[in-house]
């Protein structure tokens, strides 16, 4: 009988083994055939065409104009969502989270049908001589739109979790309610904060649906290095490759980093990590 | 100097506390036991909780009076407050922090404190004792009018905790200002209180200085908070003027007060003599039993028996050879026996 359960819970546990095997090999398979596929120095080759590099710029620029205003706009907004409640609160986050779990594609057309020529702005956009679809305002908004979420959502954990008492603390020694965000908050938060902008940010590097129906593919202009991977699929793979080989190799330094993160700041840090709380996408 | 003066009602989740308070250059203690409203009373004060009703100002200046529309913000209020976990900041430096209230006398106040060999260190890596000093420094910079103390000794194990009692009693008697300490140690109150108020569930019971209470405790609430003995019984009048008090355990004890119904028969510790044998005195009330522990507490001995406890000295415990379980006789006089009404048991 104990023998028969003994051979039932070494089962068991070789049954567990294996899932961890499959799920390992099964998410780091397609990484490592990028690797294998391109050579150093056709990756070297592929990184200096005009595509890659016009792609990287596109990228670069856009990336960063999204987040200053991601990190502009969503910091306050989250400090206020972490800090008050009031009748309507979890409808305001939930519309926050929805690109979460939004398709891309759907994303890309309601931009559209909002900002676009013929779209719900347009007209307004197009007497201020403002065009938006197809340039690389497009882009930005796309990216805005589809990593936000990526970043407000820990935000929020990461003020939560900053102890009430100490902003009261703050507002009795004569803070105001600024000055308290500014000493005190921000820089409680500060470890969650910068987890969740690298994570926004790599969700922002990676953009590729909603960027294509609203700003479409040119290079230079708003062709972004998934539009460029994507274009040169059927053009040149080497080109593609090396260019998906780099992209592993930033959003991989960006995993460890998020990861390090609370190890650098250790003790001090009053934020928790922030994927605990992320929603599935 | 001008008086904090408070009148206030804030509904909580299970209880309302309504105060009245006027506190001018002493220390008003609020004692009682948690989750009796003290800190509520503190926050509200400081302008982190906003009453429903009531009013409070600091001499001329109006802080809150809801019926005026007045509610100034913390930052305008010129309070000092010292909170339970002392809520220093771990991302600054100990300077950082109490140049955090007033950037003016920071190292007149590090040196106040004895904390300037601290200065560059984070709070995190500060013994607790220190952590306190830091926070009172922190609290005092900003030159504030009010002091507010939540439970300035409860986080300190029992050996720091004398030491910094004293400390906290310099500072009271050297700045002089209106302060309103929250414990539920009656102790410390008494430590470090010119007046004590009584509060148990959001209501005050009792106010006055420390002797006051524990000579003439209000209520029995009150007289267990003071360390007081505290028998129940049932009072009836006796002979000599003398009422006799029935303890639920059938003993009967005499007290000098007049009583009736249900009572609490309040004796203090120190008023209780141990003895071998029956004593042929004055004390009119004797009551035999088996010691259950004895608690030395420096130079004297605490003791209990049965539901009384006496405190002797060391040395007179020493020469009664006590120990548990010896029967001894403990005597009270009906003079130092008072009565409290009690609730009827059973209501």
């Amino acid at each position: 009988m104990s023998r028969l359960r003994a051979a039932g819970r070494q089962g068991f546990r070789a049954l567990l083994l294996l899932a961890v095997a499959i799920t390992v090999v099964f998410l780091a398979l397609p990484i490592v055939a990028i690797f294998w596929e391109v050579g150093l120095a056709q990756a070297i080759d592929g990184l200096r065409s005009d595509v890659a590099r016009d792609a990287f710029r596109v990228t670069l620029k856009t990336n960063a104009i999204s987040m200053a205003l991601i990190l502009g706009v969503g910091t306050p907004a989250a400090y206020f969502l972490a800090t008050r409640r009031f009748p309507g609160r979890s409808l305001v986050v939930t519309i926050i989270e929805l690109p979460l779990v939004l398709p891309p594609a759907v994303a890309g057309l309601g931009l559209l049908v909002a900002f676009g020529r013929f779209g719900l702005l347009g007209e307004q956009l197009d007497s201020l001589g403002i065009t938006v679809g197809f340039t690389q305002v497009a882009v930005i908004l796309a990216i805005t739109f589809v990593a936000s979420p990526f970043y407000i959502r820990p935000a929020i954990a990461a003020f939560e979790a900053v102890d009430r008492t100490m902003l009261d603390a703050s507002r009795t020694l004569g803070a105001g309610p600024a000055k308290t965000f500014w000493r005190v908050a921000l820089p409680l938060a500060a470890g969650g904060l910068v987890a969740g902008a690298a994570v926004a940010f790599a969700r922002g590097l990676g953009e590729f649906g909603a960027t294509i129906m609203f700003a479409g593919s040119l290079q230079g202009v708003t062709q972004t290095v998934s539009l460029a991977i994507y274009q040169e699929f059927d053009v040149n793979l080497d080109i593609a490759l090396a260019i998906s080989a780099l992209l592993v190799v930033t959003s991989g330094t960006l995993l460890l980093a998020v990861k390090a993160l609370p190890l650098w700041t250790g003790s001090r840090s009053t934020s928790r990590f922030p994927f605990a709380r992320s929603a599935s996408t | 100097m001008d008086r904090l003066a408070l009148d206030i009602s804030i509904p909580l989740r299970t209880l309302r506390v309504d105060l009245e308070l006027e506190v001018g250059r002493e220390t008003v203690a609020l004692v009682g036991p948690s989750g009796a409203g003290k800190t509520t009373v503190l926050r509200a004060i400081a302008g982190l909780v906003r009453p429903e009703r009531g009013r409070i100002s600091l001499g001329e200046t109006a802080w809150l009076d809801t019926e005026r529309g007045i509610n100034r913000p913390p930052e305008e209020r010129s309070v000092g407050y010292l909170f339970q976990d002392y809520a220093l900041f771990p991302h600054m430096s100990v300077r950082k922090n109490v140049a955090f209230g007033g950037a003016t006398r920071v190292d007149e106040l590090l040196e106040r404190f004895g904390i300037r060999h601290l200065a560059r260190v984070r709070p995190g890596d500060v013994s607790g004792g220190e952590r306190q000093r830091v926070a009172l420094a922190r609290a005092v910079a900003r030159d504030p009018s009010v002091l507010l103390l939540d439970e300035p000794l409860s986080a300190l194990d029992a050996h720091t905790r004398t030491a910094v009692r004293a400390e906290l009693h310099e500072l009271l008697r050297e700045v002089r200002l209106p302060t309103v300490i929250v414990t539920h140690d009656f102790e410390d109150a008494a430590a470090l209180a010119d007046r004590i108020g009584v509060i148990l569930d959001g209501k005050l019971l009792q106010n006055g200085t420390a002797t006051e209470l524990v000579r003439s405790p209000a209520d029995p609430f009150v007289a267990s908070l003071t360390g007081s003995v505290l028998l129940a019984g049932r009072a009836r009048p006796g002979a000599d003027g003398l009422t006799e008090v029935v303890l639920d355990d059938g003993t009967i004890v005499y007290s000098a007060e007049r009583g009736s119904g249900r009572v609490g028969v309040v004796v203090h510790p120190w008023e209780i003599t141990l003895a071998r044998e029956a004593p042929t005195d004055s004390a009119r009330n004797h009551l035999r039993g088996p010691v259950a522990a004895l608690f030395p507490d420096g130079d004297r001995v605490r003791v209990r028996v049965g539901q009384l406890t006496a405190e002797i000295t060391a040395a007179a415990a020493r020469e009664l050879e006590l120990a548990p379980g010896e029967v001894v006789v403990a005597s009270f006089k009906a003079t130092g026996a008072r009565l409290v009404p009690l609730a009827e048991a059973g209501s």
